[in-house]
């Protein structure tokens, strides 16, 4: 019987105008670009400086500054209005403001202020732009001192300098986070949402019905909706790792067997769930109302934007139920750490315990009878 | 038992008795009672919303009566619903097939899922095509079809697996006059096989191809027996003139 349930199903999807591009397509059109413009690396950040000391040093500053690599000097002025107009019509992200004895109080009093003012309408952005214009006045102030240091023939008081070291992304590249949360979406999206629909559109159609007056086993039905998209679900993911690899040079350092092993039952989770939604939206138009508001949440619990670790404790509680939460943890681990499949034990535990819950709840909500 | 009760029992293919349906206040299947015999040509007739898609529903084992019991090819509705279901066929009034499969991608699929061996399955295929005249449609796409052709197609879906009874489900709606009688054809060859053939509608002038006909008002049996009768004893001309006489104090429409 799945023999003639499989065929049909496989027939749709390959005759379906859309997804079978949708799915050779998405990968490499999200993975081109997504990574790009979810980077939390902020480059391009619009600068203006008030110089009202026009002296070498004011210059120095704003030359290295410029030198920086992360910023656009739009303008450099001495009117503090003409500064405020820009930030307010959004020409500028921040502005710097050197005072006007900056360069002799400096050398007399050996102290100045400088003042900084960010845009925070786009906080990532202030926040971010903040940090990078201070390293950089910091930077400037240690060349400073140093060289009178040397001028005053003293020797130099004994400072200590930091230098972090970021194990398994040592370059820091936000792309190596956000890659292996690419490829949790598209595995949720092809793998529990796509099957969801599929037998909520059965059901607008009246098909389901025909089928249900038919001596067909439930078991069957259900597994015939989900291996195709399984088989799709793991196409999709070989691209992506391909696409990846491609384009960002970027593949896992743990072991690809892994990678797949915990997709499937990550896989296996989604499509439980999917299915439970399925059972009881009776439209399309319902079930996707219902699905964006569960994915919201699964994305928001699990860690993706934001560290679990932040959230007030009945988020974090709640986050378990998030089989989003374990395998991002898990593609992370095995993408950038090489983690074995004992190290993640505790991911695999949880994805099975939602897998399981998800399909019995699944296998026993859907009714070939109605009330 | 004696040998005449057995006889009367085996020619039974569906027996109700007080079967009710409930949807919360609403009464949508009120206590009815009725047998229909093997080979019959059995209708139910009803304007919109008399309850007959609900009483089919649960004679399909599709929903759950409230009360009452019904017998459908040997087995109880309440419990065996997936026994009767590999005994049964039956046509939605909305024709569901699958329009991105073609002609004979939609037969394969329900005779497969009906168990039916690979070998009979491309017989009965042909068979039925010739049937239909539908050689040279075998590769068609479902929603290229018209609409009497669907119509056709999906009865002879529903038999594809020649169950013992089949239900159709105001199988004619939708369709012009021409395409009506062939339809009706289709019904009696199939009545000529054996299959018992339950049938709803509300079209009166099909009643009168009907053996016997059950009306229903506001989910109740207001009468049932042969076209002729019925004419018969409420001295009416046509099938319609009866049913405007009973439906007169209806509630619904």
């Amino acid at each position: 019987m799945l023999k003639f349930l499989l065929e049909k199903e496989f027939k749709q999807f390959l005759r379906n105008r859309f997804l079978p591009k949708f799915v050779i397509i998405f990968p490499f059109a999200i993975l081109s670009i997504f990574p790009l413009v979810t980077s939390t690396e902020i480059k391009n950040i619009r600068l203006c400086v008030i110089d009202r000391d026009h002296s070498p040093y004011s210059m120095r500053l704003i030359e290295k500054i410029k030198s920086s690599g992360y910023f656009i000097l739009v303008n450099v002025t001495t009117n503090e209005t003409k500064a405020f107009e820009l930030i307010e019509s959004n020409k500028i992200d921040i502005f710097l403001e050197l005072p006007q004895h900056f360069e002799s109080s400096l050398i007399k009093e050996k102290k100045t202020q400088l003042m900084i003012s960010a845009n925070a309408v786009n906080g990532m952005k202030a926040g971010l732009g903040t940090t990078y214009l201070s390293r950089v006045i910091d930077d400037f102030n240690n060349d400073i001192r140093i060289s009178f240091l040397y001028r005053e023939k003293k020797t130099p008081i004994s400072t200590f300098v930091i230098t972090p070291f970021y194990r398994f992304n040592p370059l820091m590249k936000s792309i190596f986070n956000m890659i292996p949360a690419i490829l949790v979406m598209l595995m949720a999206v092809v793998c529990g949402f796509l099957p969801a629909l599929n037998i909520v559109s059965e059901k607008e159609n009246g098909t389901i019905e025909q089928l249900n007056v038919t001596p067909v086993n439930k078991f069957m039905l259900i597994l015939s909706k989900l291996i195709p998209f399984w088989v799709v679900g793991f196409i999709a993911l070989s691209i992506c790792i391909f696409v990846a690899w491609l384009f960002y040079d970027f593949f896992p350092v743990g072991s690809l067997i892994n990678l797949y092993v915990f997709s499937a039952v990550f896989v296996l989770a989604m499509s439980g769930f999917g299915l439970v939604i399925s059972n009881y939206a009776n439209s399309i138009q319902q079930a996707v109302f219902i699905i964006f508001f569960f994915v919201l949440t699964f994305v928001f619990l699990s860690g993706l934007y934001t560290p679990a670790a932040n959230m007030p404790e009945w988020a974090q509680i709640l986050s378990y139920i998030s089989p989003l939460k374990y395998i991002i943890q898990v593609i992370r681990l095995i993408y950038l750490k090489g983690s074995g499949f004992f190290d993640m034990l505790p991911q695999f535990i949880g994805l099975s315990i939602l897998a399981l819950f998800f399909n019995t709840w699944a296998v026993l909500s859907y009714r070939k009878r109605y009330l | 038992m004696n040998s005449t009760a057995y006889n009367y029992q085996n020619d039974i293919s569906i027996r109700t008795e007080g079967l009710t349906k409930r949807f919360g206040n609403f009464t949508a299947v009120d206590n009815i009672t009725f047998h229909v015999k093997k080979g019959e040509i059995f209708g139910f007739l009803g304007a919109n919303g008399a309850g007959k898609t609900t009483a089919i529903k649960m004679l399909c084992g599709l929903s759950k009566p409230t009360s009452g019991i019904a017998m459908v090819a040997g087995y109880d509705v309440a419990t065996q619903a997936e026994h009767i279901k590999k005994n049964i066929g039956y046509m939605s009034q909305k024709f569901a097939l699958y329009d991105d499969l073609k002609v004979w991608e939609n037969m394969r699929l329900y005779a497969g899922i009906y168990g039916m061996k690979e070998k009979i399955i491309a017989y009965r295929i042909n068979e039925i095509l010739m049937q239909l005249g539908f050689e040279n449609e075998k590769n068609t796409f479902v929603k290229t079809l018209p609409i009497g052709w669907k119509q056709k197609l999906a009865f002879s879906i529903s038999i594809i697996h020649q169950p013992e009874i089949v239900f159709l489900d105001e199988p004619t709606g939708g369709v012009d006059p021409a395409a009506r009688r062939q339809f009706w054809e289709l019904i009696y060859a199939t009545a000529e096989k054996g299959i018992t053939v339950f049938v709803t509608t509300h079209y009166m002038d099909e009643a009168e191809y009907c053996n016997r006909i059950c009306m229903l008002v506001d989910g109740k049996i207001v009468a049932l027996d042969s076209p002729k009768k019925l004419k018969d004893t409420f001295s009416a001309q046509n099938i319609d003139k009866v049913f405007r006489l009973l439906a007169r104090n209806t509630n619904r429409t």
